[in-house]
């Protein structure tokens, strides 16, 4: 392991978008997404046996081979130790002290459209930014041609409440539900590929939700498509004590493109609740899909109080030739952080590349970062960490590349770059390194530097307050990692690496 | 315009006075020169102005059309009016240069309760002042400065100041680091910006700058004090004489 201090200056390309400040400005204030919903919901009883699991399934009207899965599952779990090498410290989980399902009650009997759904759902994802209704997701682009369309699933606590431009997305023959209606309706494809990336063994925390995940979106791209639009998922944690454990399924059969974006928010509560994802994604032949994230869960206050622990686990396998991933991740909400996006690079010529910003601010904790293994040859990857730390945080890059003996010729390209604001904060770097043949070529490059006195000052010179000058200085920091979202969520992501940061100087 | 009277400052850190009564009047329209040697405080006096951290005031005021401008934050100096060419200009990896411009120009139109200045506008004024000073679109879009050279960079804090239009501008040893041709362009990009209602405050240790900028007026500072002050002339006599005859007279 190393910890880095001191140093040289990261290289940087051209500047940050003109609009970087004003979106930061008119999106100043603290976490805004902080309120709760108040609607009435149905819980299963509090902690987690079996009983919940066939409850889980049976609410979900499973199949008994899905029960079955969950089962196993559980009763794995149930035998496994919750891991603690991350560089993260927090106080024991009580995993029986948890509600594992939570719905509106407004959802009992499925809405038939968005029409049937509560409108206070509606208000919720309104009020989040969200244009849930089809006619709103006509998000114009200022100086495009066309405006953009993105169809959205919004999970709210454990269930699915709604997917638009389903039947746009049907005429292409792509599939885009949730997940709780994809076993029931796709179980062939379900059965197939669920669990094959990350299989139920795989970690603690992948089996806990492998036993309880409630929802979230499935993904199914044909042979030869292009996906006509981005697809997006927005979780919120609603109720109290209650874990959220959604689980995605992405399929990009032979040659199909999808772009994927998935959003997170919760509201302010004193106690920590509980997220535990899971991602898969298959890849063909010459797919490729492009998986982005902003996570911006609560997390906590100034002291530490309340926040959601984040326990997450994200896989691409580029099972085909010449398949491609590309994960971004901007990571500024969480108490707790962990969370390591990876790539199987198991098709010969296959890509894999990974971007990541992660901010920790106050008492947040991130150990975050990715895995990249090359099992085929000629394959590459590309890593492009970027951690901020302000406050007491502590802001962990953990990453494994693994060269295998038949992954002739790769190459591996790693950069990973911290930045300190204040004098409480810490920035670790713990790369693993494993090449086992002699034709693969492996690159680390890694800095450490602080928001220098002069930067600030010379941009206050100019006329820029403290906050405004903070913002231009991270913002360049992490330009590299923000010209790979999309660009609506790029926009987001600056004006949230601003918020996240704020009271952090001064 | 620019009113520093019995200004006293030493480093916060420690007890050494810098500045030990520094009395000072610019009028609008006017271009003063400061000269002096190494460790007069010349560069001290420019940081005070613009609102530095480090430094402690420990006595006398210093105003800026009759504003204390002690009392304000460095930004609140900057939409005051105030603008400070830096002698070793900072570079912001990653921050276009554009975007740092237009970011600090909304900045002060903002605080002044203006309306921010359109993307087409800003486009506008900016190549145009950018050609008097050579500065081509590259450099617009490079991290600020970023692997400028000596040169550009002070051409950079002369575009800066072409842009947000200071009343007061305080240029802190802008000729280091110039060669001749350097030298010309800043000095007509400064030249260009000099009318009735601005002035000037020229920190130099050669008069060669002065040739190029024509002072008004031109003080020597030794000691934390201003020790002389008279007319283009006495730049003149520091060139040909050096600061020791000037020094011992002061005593």
């Amino acid at each position: 392991m190393t910890v880095l201090d001191g140093g040289l200056q990261p290289e940087m390309r051209d500047g940050v978008d003109r609009e970087t400040i004003e979106t930061v400005q008119a999106m100043a204030g603290k976490y805004k997404y902080g309120w709760q919903t108040d609607i009435e919901m149905d819980f299963a009883p509090r902690g987690l046996n079996e009983d919940i699991v066939r409850l889980i399934s049976d609410k979900n009207g499973e199949p008994a081979w899905m029960l079955e899965w969950r089962l196993a599952a559980y009763r794995r779990w149930a035998r496994m130790e919750e891991p603690r090498w991350a560089m993260l410290t927090y106080p024991e989980i009580d995993y029986q002290d948890q509600f594992y399902y939570a719905r509106p009650k407004s959802m009992a009997g499925k809405p038939k459209s968005l029409d049937e759904v509560d409108p206070k759902l509606l208000a919720t994802y309104a009020k989040l930014g969200i244009p849930l209704k089809e006619q709103m997701l006509l998000a114009g682009v200022e100086g495009a041609d066309e405006p953009r369309r993105v169809a959205v699933d919004a999970v709210f606590d454990s269930v699915s409440v709604g997917t638009t431009f389903k039947a746009e997305l049907a005429k292409a023959g792509v599939i885009f539900c949730a997940i709780s209606e994809a076993v029931r309706e796709h179980p062939e494809l379900v059965r197939k590929y669920l669990g094959s990336v990350v299989p139920q063994s795989d970690n603690f925390f992948a089996t806990l939700n492998s036993a309880v995940f409630t929802d979230g979106s499935f993904v199914f791209i044909p042979a030869g498509v292009r996906c006509p639009m981005e697809l997006s998922t927005y979780f919120r944690i609603n109720a109290e004590n209650t874990g959220q454990f959604e689980r995605t399924l992405i399929i990009a059969e032979q040659g199909s493109y999808v772009s994927y974006l998935e959003g997170c928010t919760a509201p302010k509560r004193d106690t920590h609740q509980l997220h535990a994802a899971v991602v898969e994604i298959v890849i063909l032949d010459d797919a490729e899909v492009k998986y982005s994230t902003v996570q911006n869960w609560y997390p906590g206050d100034e002291n530490g109080k309340g926040g959601i622990y984040n326990f997450v686990t994200k896989r691409a396998d580029c099972r085909g030739a010449r398949s491609k991933v590309m994960w971004t991740q901007v990571e500024t909400g969480s108490a707790i952080t962990w969370k390591y996006p990876s790539c199987i690079l198991r098709g010969d010529d296959s890509q894999g590349e990974f971007y990541s910003i992660a901010i920790a601010n106050n008492a947040q904790q991130a150990d975050t970062g990715t895995k990249m293994v090359h099992l085929g040859k000629n394959t590459k990857s590309r890593i492009v960490s970027k951690g901020i730390s302000a406050g007491r945080a502590q802001n962990t890059y953990r990453g494994l590349v693994s060269m295998h003996p038949k992954a002739a010729n790769s190459r591996n390209y790693t950069q990973c770059d911290s930045l300190l604001i204040g004098q409480g904060c810490g920035a670790h770097t713990v790369p693993y390194i494993e090449v086992k043949n002699n034709s693969s070529r492996v690159e680390h490059e890694a800095t450490t530097s602080k928001v220098d006195d002069d930067q600030l000052f010379y941009c206050r010179s100019r006329g820029m307050d403290e906050e405004a000058a903070v913002a231009l200085v991270v913002n360049g920091f992490v330009k590299d990692v923000l010209q790979t979202l999309p660009m609506e969520f790029a926009m987001e992501a600056q004006a949230l690496v601003a918020i996240s940061l704020e009271g952090s100087v001064g | 315009m620019l009113e520093i009277n019995n200004l006293h400052v030493k480093l916060e850190a420690e007890d050494k006075p810098i500045l030990r009564g520094v009395d000072l009047r610019v009028a609008a329209g006017t271009v003063h020169a400061i000269m002096g040697p190494n460790g007069s405080g010349k560069s001290t006096l420019s940081y005070v102005l613009a609102g530095r951290d480090g430094y402690a005031v420990t006595d006398g005021t210093a105003t800026l059309d009759g504003a204390d401008l002690l009392a304000m934050e460095p930004e609140e100096r900057a939409a005051a009016g105030l603008f400070l060419a830096f002698q070793y200009p900072v570079e912001i990896p990653g921050v276009g240069n554009m975007t740092f411009l237009r970011t600090a120009v909304n900045a002060q139109r903002k605080a002044r309760g203006q309306e921010e200045m359109s993307a087409g506008e800003f486009l506008k004024v900016v190549r145009d002042r950018a050609r008097t000073l050579k500065i081509d679109a590259d450099m617009l879009k490079r991290p600020v400065n970023v692997g400028f050279s000596g040169g550009e960079k002070k051409r950079n804090e002369i575009l800066q100041m072409a842009m947000l239009e200071p009343k007061m501008c305080i240029l802190d040893e802008t000729d280091s680091g110039l060669d001749v041709d350097a030298m010309k362009l800043v000095s007509d990009g400064v030249n260009a910006l000099r009318d009735a209602g601005r002035a000037f405050l020229v920190i130099t240790h050669y008069q060669r700058l002065l040739d190029h900028i024509r002072p008004d007026v031109v003080h020597i500072m030794a000691d934390g004090r201003i020790v002389k002050t008279g007319g283009p002339d006495l730049a003149l006599e520091v060139e040909k004489n050096g600061y020791a005859g000037i020094l011992a007279e002061a005593v």
